[in-house]
């Protein structure tokens, strides 16, 4: 016969007193570090099924090239648009400073060398992890809570395979493009505004450019740019495979895309510049004196 | 197709499966077998497990504990790939057909064929076309979104998708909630000719005692797991239809006639307590 529910029982009295209060703090950040670590161990499992699902079979010419060209072709007019503004900035915010030391005219090698190694990749997958992330993330969520996941997986086509990996290589093959136009558009609109604004002349602006930018800075940012580019589109991708049921959980999901990218942007940022830097020391190792 | 239950080997077999989200038990040592040939209606109250039941054997769910065997093979001992390839003998109904809605229909109920079969969008237009037309759908829709149609239009595609790879398996989840009576009785005559004409062995999740009783050889009904006690199993009915408003357990009939019984006592209950 059956019986009344099982309720699951209430908490005890509130609890009091600074101790308390401790206990409970520590208690939360446990739990918060348990499921940090637990999300990690997920996308990493995620990752390299995707990477096995690569390495197995390419996705179908039709799949991929739609996704280069959302990833792509779509976000190319925001990228250079943004990265021109941040070439100008960075001048508004240099000149002064320079300008105390008589130094405009090396305005132009501060300006490219930031554009290249820095600004550019990281402003690349920064407008990537906003425009195509979210999208990805609330796309995949919206199929998660119709059923369409599942629906792929019951007619044999593994979702991982069907829907991450043209992402994955679409982000992966799109991002150095991408890069290289914010680099270029930074360094044209920085140029514009020191040249025809600020009138720095444009021979010093330009030699003292070359002198102090070499191929290894471009290699620098692009290079880092394509470990961006694979953390969006995976973060994305799983954000949107664990979505919570709803439209308020298609939403989350395609916020904690973005959130949670851009934190794993800017830790891969710090760790690869230190990796490339030691690699450059390795190779060339440095002479006492600045470029500047 | 007679079936003897006593000599031939199950087809699709669930062992000791349970199935828990967080701390949230769903199914509690779920003992199944179905034949070849058999069209099986799983019953049961909203939210008592039955569609977790569909989807964990077809291998979309990971059981907690037990396993499941399809034609002699343990799903959990098969790798990703495996498993994949195994799904592909299934044909799944979803309860809102789950058409993708960035495709066409055309390229809806072509997309196992060209997942599988690696046949093109034109190879695949013939077969889709036979398909649609067996569910009573015109070629004119072919170009069409699943939002342009209809809910018994998108059900129907959703069961020409499914049977697009004459599965041997097929997995009706709530074919017929949402429709209007008419539209529920197409549906079932839908899955009887399909199980007719392609000698297929079906799994239909319902609560529509109409739908269950029509197509169905074997009916199951499964029991919240919030109502039963620890020791109580979850199968609280196991039979053909002809037996079932002849049940002994009260909980049983109750369902087959929609009458609520305790259940009001418990809600004015709880409206009291909430007073």
């Amino acid at each position: 016969m059956s019986s009344a529910p099982t309720m699951p029982t209430a908490d005890p009295a509130p609890r009091g007193g600074p101790v308390m209060a401790l206990a409970d703090w520590v208690a939360d950040l446990g739990a918060v570090t348990i499921r940090w670590v637990e999300t990690l161990g997920d996308m990493s499992l995620f990752a390299l099924s995707t990477v096995s699902w690569l390495m197995t079979r390419l996705p179908r010419r039709d799949t991929l090239v739609v996704s280069l060209y959302n990833i792509g072709v779509l976000s190319l007019p925001m990228v250079a648009l943004t990265g021109t503004f941040i070439g100008m900035v960075v001048a508004v915010q240099s000149y002064a400073e320079f300008r105390a030391f008589g130094f405009e005219t090396r305005l132009g090698a501060m300006i490219n060398l930031s554009m290249c190694r820095e600004l550019g990749p990281v402003l690349a997958a920064t407008m990537l992890a906003g425009r195509v992330g979210s999208a990805i993330a609330a796309e995949i969520g919206t199929m998660r809570v119709t059923e369409q996941i599942d629906a792929l997986a019951s007619m044999g086509a593994n979702p991982i395979q069907f829907l991450v990996v043209p992402r994955l290589l679409g982000c992966l093959l799109m991002i150095p493009s991408l890069t290289v136009m914010a680099i270029f558009m930074g360094v044209v609109g920085g140029a514009f505004y020191c040249i025809y604004i600020l009138n720095i002349d444009s021979y010093h602006y330009w030699s003292n450019s070359q002198q102090a930018v070499a191929n290894w800075d471009l290699f620098y940012g692009v290079f880092k740019s394509v470990f961006f580019g694979a953390v969006i589109a995976i973060v994305s991708c799983y954000r949107g495979f664990h979505c919570a049921p709803g439209a308020e959980g298609v939403g989350r999901a395609a916020t904690a895309a973005f959130v949670m990218s851009f934190v794993f942007i800017l830790i891969l940022d710090l760790n690869l510049s230190i990796a490339l830097d030691a690699v450059h020391d390795t190779i060339w190792p440095r002479m006492t004196g600045g470029a500047l | 197709m007679t079936i003897d239950r006593e000599t031939d080997q199950p087809f699709l077999e669930v062992s000791g499966l349970s199935v828990q989200f967080g701390s949230q038990p769903v199914l509690r040592d779920i003992e199944l077998s179905v034949w070849r040939g058999e069209t099986l209606a799983v019953i049961g109250e909203s939210g008592c497990g039955k569609t977790v039941l569909l989807k964990t054997m077809i291998g979309l769910i990971r059981p907690t504990e037990g396993h499941v065997t399809f034609d002699g093979k343990r799903l959990d001992s098969l790798s990703d790939k495996e498993l994949t390839h195994e799904r592909g003998r299934f044909g799944y109904v979803f309860q809102n057909a789950a058409l993708f809605d960035s495709m066409t229909i055309a390229e809806n109920v072509a997309f196992p064929l060209q997942q599988n079969r690696g046949l093109s969008a034109d190879e695949a237009r013939d077969t889709v076309v036979e398909r649609l037309a067996e569910v009573g759908l015109p070629a004119s829709i072919l170009e069409k979104k699943p939002a342009q149609l209809s809910g018994g239009m998108r059900k129907r595609v959703g069961l020409a998708r499914a049977l697009v790879m004459k599965p041997e398996v097929v997995m009706y989840d709530e074919p017929t909630t949402g429709l209007d009576p008419i539209m529920s009785d197409v549906i079932n005559e839908l899955i009887i000719r399909t199980r007719q004409q392609h000698s297929v062995t079906s799994i239909v999740v319902t609560h529509d005692m109409k739908n269950a009783m029509k197509v169905s050889d074997r009916i199951v009904m499964l029991y919240p797991l919030a109502r039963l006690d620890v020791h109580e199993p979850q199968i609280i009915f196991d039979g053909v239809p002809a037996q079932i408003n002849k049940a002994a357990d009260k909980r049983v009939t109750q369902f087959v006639r929609g009458e609520a019984g305790e259940r009001l006592m418990e809600m004015r209950e709880q409206q009291a307590v909430g007073r």
